[in-house]
């Protein structure tokens, strides 16, 4: 709790603000990498109170947005046989995949329960000895090491109907993907602070290395996000390009070396489709060949249709070429009610942030 | 022997529901004997008949209905019981009317224990105790065991309107003050930690309560209270998007004179929901003309029901049709109408 209204304070995110005020000079543009931080941003009115030669721009790290069609496919085709009991995030069950959602396979009679934890699937799996318990394990590298977990507890306990439809993704070849695109004119990066509390930062010190741009480990409340951005346009105004840890209370270079060993223990690295953005290398997590018991993928062979393209403009919000209120279905086709792509539906999306909170300018 | 084996399905149906209480039969009357009649027992009930006969006083009626299906049964601070009497009498106070009469319709799965059962009538007996309302008219079904989730409950309640009170989105004006009578989405959140295990359940208590008392207490402190609704499912964002699509109004919240209990505020933060759009069930929102909130707001902080309550926003011209909110930064945005139930992100 204290850190709640610490960091939402009015008092010392005024001075931030005031300091990135009087800093910027030119016209910058800065890119938040994780979907909290766009929510955050957009909830609190950040953005508004900027100056004016300062863009934000929203990335990639929405893990609903990302998670390609072909798993949510693959979710509902496993939802639908008998013997399974899908358990998902709430988040996922609104996104749409090639033929509808998890809450409409819901709807036609698929067992497929909402969970808060993917403890909680495995206590089902312990409950229901006569059906599969599949967990649909999505997320970047926050949620990986629980995932992870629940394999090796499940191995542990000797469940033999505890399997996971694992889509994991990573930052870092996301963000070399953004900077490696000829169209991309962010000029800094506002790393996720919760992946980098995983991690560490060593990955992103080789990326501004090779690139060199500023990026800043950046927390999620707003005086976190303010810090996160007076530190960029500093560097930027200067010339520099340093990594920075601006979420001291929580990031450490070495990151959360136990929650990182375990993820090595359970995932290898593998290539992976990003919704709307297409096939990264090496950029997502597959369950290692010693735990193919617990991967529903190995285990059941789900089926799913090729990757289609409806249309949607999610890939360039989501690698911060598009403004959600500029995009042609903004509002019109697509609504949270009826989205046409994942931003829509997230919790974390980009588009869902601005349709909710910014009604005001957009309409 | 034989006698015992006469006397098993009795034996059983002592400990739970069967198809056999819902009968019409023996087991049905038993089961109006020996549940009904000593908690509810009234000059209305107690003549068995298919109605009551009401006599009303002067004043309109207000009558409302609504059915009840929480799981689980029983949560931190309440349970189905008073749930089912609080949400109706709630229901039709905000019209500013004195509930006096409640209907009681039963739907009972085959195989719920007795004692929950009772468990949950003790509580509506409770609650309407507390809600000063008479149970006068009732019915009781069985369903075969998987047709419902325990229990259902439908209560229907009428209430008297004094002649001179006229509440309703209609009497909204734009400079009134909005007023909340305390904390905000204590009921939605217990149901989600107690439904998911997430071992915060004691955490968080449910808000059910009886609103009748307090409402006509503001009556008598703000003769200009304009209306009254209390903010159930969607929250206080979905009351006030109907108000202001109903007024064409805009309404303005101010981010940080929302009261919320630190344990929910926390329970939010963990599963990212928003407490605007979570469910209250004792809890009212009123709008009323700014020359009288001051002291609408301090009679409601000396009842009971109210010690918290905070004038919570204004309603104004601008942004016509839509609930703004100021944050606490200074900015401002839209607090847009609930799609769906809120649904808790991934990280």
């Amino acid at each position: 709790m204290k850190y709640l209204t610490e960091f939402r304070d009015p008092a010392p995110a005024k001075a931030l603000l005031t300091g990135i005020h009087s800093t910027v000079t030119r016209p910058w543009t800065l890119m938040e990498v994780c979907g909290g931080q766009t929510h955050a941003i957009v909830r609190s009115g950040l953005d508004q109170l900027l100056p004016a030669s300062l863009h934000l721009v929203h990335g990639p790290g929405c893990p609903v947005c990302v998670t390609p069609i072909s798993f949510i496919d693959k979710a509902i085709n496993l939802a639908g046989r008998p013997e399974i009991i899908l358990t998902t995030f709430g988040d996922m069950m609104r996104v749409p995949g090639s033929a509808g959602n998890l809450l409409d396979a819901k709807g036609q009679g698929a067992d497929v329960r909402m969970v808060y934890s993917v403890l909680e699937a495995v206590s089902l799996a312990q409950d229901n000895p006569q059906q599969q318990i599949v967990f649909f394990g999505v997320g970047f590298e926050t949620t990986a090491p629980g995932n992870a977990m629940a394999i090796l507890q499940a191995q542990r306990l000797g469940l033999e109907n505890f399997t996971i439809l694992a889509c994991h993704v990573l930052v870092p070849p996301a963000l070399r993907a953004l900077l490696d695109n000829p169209a991309n004119k962010v000029d800094g990066y506002l790393a996720a602070g919760h992946v980098c509390t995983v991690m560490g930062l060593a990955e992103y010190q080789d990326i501004v290395d090779h690139y060199k741009v500023p990026i800043i480990a950046t927390g999620l409340e707003p005086v976190d996000i303010l810090a996160g951005i007076l530190a960029a346009v500093n560097q930027l105004e200067r010339g520099e390009s340093r990594l920075e840890n601006e979420y001291k209370r929580s990031v450490t270079a070495t990151g959360n070396l136990q929650a990182r060993e375990t993820i090595d223990q359970v995932f290898r690295r593998c290539d992976r489709t990003w919704r709307g953005i297409g096939l990264l290398p090496r950029s997502g997590l597959a369950i290692r060949p010693q735990f193919a018991a617990f991967d529903a993928e190995q285990k059941f062979q789900p089926r799913a249709a090729p990757e289609t393209d409806n249309g949607c403009l999610a890939g360039q919000v989501l690698q911060g070429l598009l403004k959600p209120p500029d995009c042609p279905f903004f509002g019109t086709r697509c609504k949270p009610e009826h989205p046409f792509g994942a931003p829509m539906v997230s919790g974390e999306g980009a588009c869902a942030a601005y349709y909710r909170y910014q009604g005001l300018r957009s309409g | 022997m034989k006698n015992e084996i006469k006397d098993f399905p009795d034996a059983l149906a002592k400990e739970a529901i069967t198809l056999a209480h819902g009968s019409g039969g023996k087991f049905s009357a038993e089961l109006i004997e020996r549940c009904m009649l000593p908690r509810f027992g009234n000059e209305h009930l107690n003549r068995l008949e298919d109605q009551a006969i009401l006599a009303m006083g002067s004043g309109r009626i207000a009558f409302s209905t609504d059915s009840y299906v929480v799981s689980p049964l029983f949560f931190p601070g309440g349970d189905i019981g008073e749930l089912a009497v609080n949400g109706t009498v709630n229901d039709v106070a905000m019209a500013g009317a004195r509930p006096l009469y409640l209907s009681l319709a039963l739907i009972l799965e085959e195989g719920l224990p007795f004692a929950d059962l009772e468990r949950i009538l003790d509580s509506i007996k409770r609650a309407a105790d507390e809600a000063g309302v008479v149970i006068v008219t009732g019915d009781t079904k069985v369903v075969e065991r998987g047709s419902c989730d325990k229990i259902f409950i439908n209560t229907s309640g009428i209430g008297i309107v004094a002649d001179h009170v006229r509440l309703g989105a209609d009497q909204i004006q734009a400079g009134d003050k909005i007023i909340i009578s305390g904390t905000l989405a204590d009921h939605g959140m217990t149901i989600l930690t107690a439904r998911h295990q997430l071992s915060l359940e004691n955490a968080v208590q449910s808000d059910t309560a009886p609103l009748a008392d307090l409402v006509q207490t503001m009556l008598a402190a703000a003769p200009n209270l304009h209306a009254l609704r209390d903010p159930t499912r969607g929250g206080v964002a979905m009351t006030l998007n109907e108000f202001a699509q109903q007024t064409g109004l805009g309404f303005n919240l101010r981010e940080e004179a929302l009261p919320v209990n630190n344990a929910v505020r926390c329970v939010c933060e963990i599963l990212g929901i928003d407490p605007l759009y979570v469910a209250n069930e004792g809890k009212l929102i009123g709008v009323v003309s700014p020359d009288e909130a001051d002291s609408l707001l301090a009679a409601m902080q000396g009842h009971p029901r109210g010690e918290k309550a905070a004038i919570i926003g204004t309603v104004g011209k601008e942004n016509p049709g839509l609930v703004t909110l100021t944050t606490t930064l200074g900015a401002s945005r839209v607090v847009d109408m609930p799609v769906a139930e809120q649904l808790p992100r991934i990280c």
